[in-house]
């Protein structure tokens, strides 16, 4: 029985190591470095658009929410386009995590979506992920501040 | 400024990278996890420092709307009392909620996807 048991997971283990090396690799350096490059890149356009607001006489506080509607009407655009959904395939997170690749979760199913109508199609499809996010956004700053209220007083 | 907004923006996209070959997640279980660990680090006070040096590095990625999020809370709370635990949030991402609701919507009827 022992000697049973041991034999199937010898070869369980052959079978994990075998698919293992089947498997195709992830390029993870490369997407890495991708990520960092693009990322950074669009983190650097952000900087330059509150510097501008900056200079227009704003605090770099005031200049967050307008930053980010530029950056994220920059990313509807760009999809629109169709361009942004190639910043996402070789930027991976680079494009995806900046607001802008937000836009693009936004655009890119509502313009797919489009044939379904403009309620199911256009209408629901712009939250496919915007939804989720901002659902669990949403619920963790209340926590947040919920916990935060109770043990300062405060929040 | 703008070397500290490259370098933390494209080190934030590096994490949710790792995160994303390492872990069997999609691109939105990270994006939704990135926006709770901005809420939480805003929470605890360190997000605050990271935007004060970095600034749009850290408020471009989407950890920084999780900031936002919190932030607004706070402030609402100090300034209208409990009731600021439910309209904060909201208040401070209207910008850029509103936004990308009409920019979203805006685009998606204008252009016509290339397939």
């Amino acid at each position: 029985m022992a000697t049973k048991s041991q034999h199937q997971t010898d070869e369980m283990q052959e079978y994990q190591k075998m698919a293992q090396e089947m498997r195709p690799k992830k390029p993870l350096l490369k997407n890495v470095l991708l990520a960092f490059f693009i990322g950074g890149f669009i983190s650097e356009v952000g900087q330059g658009v509150q510097w501008f607001f900056m200079q227009h006489g704003m605090s770099a506080k005031e200049a967050t929410s307008p930053v980010t509607v530029v950056m994220i009407g920059l990313g509807a655009l760009l999809t629109g386009l169709g361009w942004y959904d190639r910043v996402v395939k070789y930027g991976g997170m680079g494009g995806s995590l900046p607001v802008t690749g937000f836009a693009n979760a936004m655009v890119a199913p509502a313009m797919e979506f489009r044939t379904e109508g403009l309620v199911l199609g256009v209408g629901a499809k712009l939250f496919t992920v915007a939804g989720p996010v901002l659902a669990y956004g949403l619920a963790a700053a209340f926590v947040v501040g919920l916990i935060r209220w109770l043990v300062t007083g405060v929040a | 400024m703008f070397f500290w907004a490259f370098v933390i923006g494209g080190l934030l996209c590096v994490i949710a990278q790792l995160t994303l070959d390492l872990f069997p997640l999609t691109p939105a279980h990270v994006l939704v996890l990135f926006v709770v660990i901005g809420a939480v680090l805003g929470g605890v006070g360190l997000y605050g420092k990271l935007v004060s040096f970095a600034g749009a590095g850290a408020t471009v990625p989407l950890t920084g709307f999780g900031y936002t999020l919190v932030t607004g809370v706070g402030e609402a709370v100090k300034t209208k009392g409990v009731l600021g635990l439910l309209t904060g949030g909201l208040t401070a991402a209207a910008g850029g909620i509103k936004a990308a609701v009409l920019f979203g919507l805006a685009a998606s009827l204008v252009f016509k996807p290339k397939v």
